[in-house]
């Protein structure tokens, strides 16, 4: 196993820095029009396609218990909606589906498929580029709940330390990213389970790294995962308070200091990547955090803005960012029920 | 049969809790003088083929229109016009709405509801279709059904709340929310929502700046903070930074009270609603609504406890914009009332 760790040491201390770090001019609008009779609810998920167009997968409606003969289910509760390049509706995708129950994250892939990641039914979706077909799931959804759950809540899968014998199991799946070559990487997430586990194209398990822990090979709970161009693997785990970076066999290589509690992670495309996160604040905090930090990919700031609050321009636990433009991110947040599109200015203020 | 265990679990909550069972003789139902009143019947038109269920909030805004905030299916607030035909439904499978508890219009002629199911003060715009702002966060729903919580209230948190009640604004569009079922206390937020003050804690008291239940908020044009602390059966009135002023105790139960707008002269009503299960002879020293200076001079009385119109059966709150024109909302007959005082 290679480390790196001067890279270790170098990012440390310029995370370090970071009270110091420049704070970048921006604007904030909010850009998506509802459809009538439709609301914003927790901003979980926002991702751009290559046509500009934008998904929201948000927590809305009503999560729902039946009670059935001798098991009670659990079912609805999310949406996915679909806006063009100027924020206009153009349609609902998922409705009422069965694996749709609480949002974590959406992500848009390089061929356009969507990909869906819900937390409670512990499953990705992907769907083709329109929306309108599921070209593969990961992960089953639980068949029935527990009432009362127990205490100690029977792993839905995934929740054995690194690689178990459920490894196609997600417990709380967080998030989805590829590598150049389409393999799939999970965080899962922000349950029981904490690990990041690899697969190939085609679904099929390879790896899964990590157990609950704060040593360099565990997570308090992988929230956020992006690969970068060279097929670097970025895991945020804010319960440790730093991003774990592996390498494509998810062998550790370094960690990233000192920009908070990094909870979503973006990684920019093109020849210069940047790595954008959030200290999200808690949702019962908004006196705390909020800053999105701008990274290069060695973990030095390059930038930051913003702080919690319920201002326009201020964020409310911010749970994903798109920035397929770097200069234009989409910020979802789960305390303020919205979706804010942020234009960086290219020159820093005076 | 499809059955929805969260509303029934909150449903179960409501009826654990500590309801304000010990009648306190209503010391100034002897002496008040009886109002003139008009009873406005069937002034609501449902639509067709649709119902309300318990009717927990009412408010009107600038143009008269009125919003009823009650629970169906899951909480439902529906506006109608001043001639009291239904117009619109506001909030449609909105995530921040499970259990409703009170609706309240500000002076931009915002809406917003108080949702003690899904723990959130929600912010609509005045015709309803976008959020402008929310308060507090619906409890995660990932860890599954969880069972009924026993034992003292855990600790408060500044911005979260624990079966909120009701909502009040100042002249400066500070923000009051009496915070609630489990916890016991009324907090200040900054206009964007930033927190401020609170009085009161996650536990109940009896003493001043101590509350059993406090179940409705409002807030005078001074600044003044007036609030229904139920399970005292008292009023407690404080200053803009929710230090104690006075407390008002010979009206009764405390379920709710309303403040006018309308006019120079501000009135304060107040509800000595009948505890939600009739106990026998509750009907007979229950019921009436009061019409009160700002300082506690009772000026008045009007109404009486009854299942049939235009008898109250448990209001829970009410509009008083007009000071003579009042929309009580009854928990137990699922039903808005207009009545027209000094007629």
């Amino acid at each position: 196993m290679t480390r790196f760790l001067p890279a270790l040491l170098a990012a440390t201390m310029l995370g370090g820095l970071s009270a110091a770090a420049q704070d970048l001019s921006f604007s904030a609008s909010e850009p998506l029009q509802m459809p009538k009779d439709t609301y914003f609810g927790e901003a979980a998920g926002v991702a751009t396609n290559s046509k500009g167009d934008i998904f929201l997968f948000q927590r809305s409606g009503q999560p729902t218990v039946s009670l059935g003969g001798s098991r009670a289910f659990a079912h609805t509760g999310a949406q996915m909606l679909k806006f063009n390049s100027s924020g206009k509706y153009t349609g609902e995708i998922g409705k009422n589906l069965y694996g749709f129950l609480v949002p974590q994250s959406v992500r848009i892939d390089a061929k356009d498929n969507i990909w869906a990641v819900d937390n409670y039914s512990g499953m990705l979706m992907e769907f083709d580029p329109t929306g309108s077909k599921i070209l593969m799931t990961m992960g089953r959804k639980p068949e029935s709940i527990d009432i009362p759950e127990g205490p100690a809540r029977a792993p839905r899968g995934g929740a054995l330390p690194g690689a178990g014998a459920q490894q196609d199991l997600f417990d709380s799946a967080a998030d989805v990213a590829w590598d150049a070559q389409g393999n799939i990487f999970v965080a899962d997430g922000v349950g029981n389970s904490a690990r990041v586990a690899k697969f190939t194209p085609d679904g099929v398990f390879v790896k899964s790294f990590g157990s609950k822990g704060a040593d360099n090979d565990k997570f308090a709970g992988p929230s956020s995962v992006q690969v970068d161009a060279s097929g670097n693997v970025y895991v945020a785990d804010p319960g440790n308070h730093r991003i774990q970076v592996l390498d494509n066999n998810l062998n550790y290589k370094s960690s990233i200091t000192g920009v908070g509690d990094p909870s979503a992670l973006c990684i920019s495309p093109g020849a210069h990547q940047y790595l954008y996160t959030s200290d999200s604040n808690p949702v019962d905090n908004l006196d705390k955090g909020g800053t999105i930090y701008k990274l290069e990919l060695s973990g030095s700031v390059a930038g930051k803005f913003g702080h919690a609050g319920k201002k326009p321009g201020e964020f409310g636990t911010v749970n994903e960012i798109d920035c397929r433009n770097p200069n234009t991110l989409y910020v979802g947040e789960i305390g303020n029920y919205r979706v804010q599109k942020i234009t960086l200015r290219s020159a820093p203020p005076a | 049969m499809k059955k929805y265990l969260t509303s029934a679990l909150a449903a179960g909550l409501v009826l654990c809790a500590p309801a304000a069972r010990s009648q306190q003789a209503a010391t100034a139902e002897a002496t008040a003088p009886n109002l003139n009143y008009q009873a406005v019947p069937n002034f609501f038109k449902s639509p067709p083929g649709d119902y309300m269920g318990e009717t927990q909030g009412v408010a009107t805004n600038s143009k008269g229109d009125i919003f009823i905030f009650f629970r169906g299916e899951h909480s439902r607030l529906w506006e109608f016009d001043p001639s009291g035909n239904f117009i619109r439904e506001i909030g449609k499978n909105f995530y921040g709405f499970l259990f409703a508890h009170s609706v309240r219009v500000d002076v931009h002629d915002n809406i917003w509801a108080v949702d003690e199911g899904a723990n959130l003060v929600t912010e609509f715009s005045p015709d309803g279709s976008k959020i402008l702002m929310v308060l507090g966060h619906r409890p995660k729903v990932t860890d599954g059904a969880v069972a009924t919580p026993r034992g003292p209230n855990p600790p408060d948190a500044n911005y979260t709340f624990c079966r909120p009640t009701d909502v009040g604004w100042d002249q400066q569009g500070n923000i009051f929310v009496a915070d609630g079922y489990c916890n016991n206390r009324v907090v200040k937020y900054s206009p964007d929502g930033r927190f401020l003050a609170k009085v009161g804690g996650n536990l109940p008291g009896k003493g001043n700046e101590e509350f059993s239940l406090p179940h409705a908020v409002q807030v005078d044009r001074q600044g003044n903070v007036y609030v229904a602390d139920r399970g005292n059966n008292r009023y407690q009135v404080f200053d803009n930074n929710l230090k104690f002023k006075a407390s008002y105790t010979n009206v009764g139960t405390a379920w709710t009270d309303c403040i006018s707008t309308d006019g120079d002269h501000q009135y304060l009503f107040v509800s000595n609603s009948n505890p939600n299960d009739n106990p026998p002879g509750s009907w007979a020293k229950t019921g009436q609504i009061y019409k009160m200076e700002l300082d506690g001079t009772v000026l008045g009385k009007f109404g009486h406890a009854g299942k049939l119109a235009p008898g109250f059966q448990v209001v829970h709150m009410m509009d008083c914009r007009n000071p003579n024109t009042l929309f009580p909302g009854e928990i137990e007959s699922w039903r808005v009332q207009k009545f027209v005082l000094g007629k």
